[in-house]
């Protein structure tokens, strides 16, 4: 199923193998943030009498 | 129903709350379908060979590069014009969206000039002001953190975004202001005679697409997460009145 891709095998597969990294890297950081920030309002909320 | 009602951070987030699931889904699907498309799918050029395929990371993640800067510009300027807060953390959420694909434009374009050009990096019109833009997005989250009132903060990289509008114009036009250089013109063209043919235009056009809803996914996501920050700063303040 892998097409061939001769002689520029290695600079086709690193485009996209960095590419993957970069979109997971932004990806699960922003999830990670927006969950941290999340717990930390409702905790914050919890707490404070005027929310 | 007007656009400004979502600038009222309680609608923002009721009506986001239901977005971003949904887009994150719709961005895995046309980007899953396109890159798969042009990645096993699509042939290779008869000139460039198999290094065509890295067309369907590098100009959607180029394009992306330079509309979030457009898009910060534009929030940027709402909340110089009209002090609505969600417009200006819109602006801040977007920021490490387009670090990441300009970062990614660059990265893709470095290793498909290696085989095409002979060199890695030449310092090439489009290539210069990309990398000038990738140090304006760097600059402008520095300035957010540096900053410690959040509205002096947002006044500041509004400033700074507007700066750096300038070189997101020229990452886009670099190539026909300067008839030099090494970087081809637009891949893309209205122009049937000068546009790429479908077998390389379809997969790229779904990519594009997965590409922009992502951007959007991703900006919810992070616009949401600055709101609700901003809502615990103003309780512990709050907590510390007496």
């Amino acid at each position: 199923m892998m097409p061939d891709l001769g002689a520029y095998a290695f600079e086709v597969a690193l485009a996209y193998a960095g590419s993957f990294v970069i979109l997971v890297v932004i990806i699960g950081l922003s999830v990670m943030q927006a969950v941290r920030a999340k717990r930390l309002l409702d905790e914050t909320e919890r707490r404070s009498p005027d929310a | 129903m007007s656009l400004w009602e979502y600038a009222n951070p309680r609608k923002f987030m009721a009506t986001t709350d239901r977005l971003v699931g949904p887009l994150f889904l719709l961005a895995a699907l046309c980007l899953g379908t396109g890159l798969t498309w042009g990645f096993f799918f699509a042939p290779d050029d008869f000139r460039q060979g198999s290094t065509v395929r890295i067309i369907y990371l590098h100009v959607p993640s180029a394009m992306m590069a330079i509309n979030t800067w457009i898009m910060m510009l534009v929030a940027s300027l709402i909340w110089l014009i009209r002090r609505h807060h969600v417009s200006a953390l819109a602006a801040k959420a977007a920021a490490p969206v387009g670090v990441a694909m300009t970062l990614m434009a660059l990265f893709t374009g470095a290793v498909w000039g290696q085989p095409m050009w002979g060199s890695w990096w030449e310092w090439d019109p489009r290539l210069t002001s990309f990398l000038i833009l990738f140090l304006f997005y760097l600059g402008y989250m520095a300035l957010w953190s540096s900053v410690e009132n959040p509205d002096t903060a947002a006044d500041l990289t509004s400033m700074l975004c507007v700066v750096g509008s300038v070189f997101a114009l020229l990452s886009r036009y670099a190539v026909n202001f300067w008839s030099q250089g090494l970087h081809q013109a637009a891949s893309l063209s209205l122009d049937r005679d000068e546009n790429m043919s479908n077998e390389f235009w379809l997969p790229l056009v779904v990519s594009i697409a997965g590409f922009v809803i992502l951007f959007i996914a991703l900006v919810l996501l992070r616009t949401r997460c600055e709101i609700r920050l901003r809502r615990v700063r103003a309780l512990e303040l709050r907590e510390r009145v007496p």
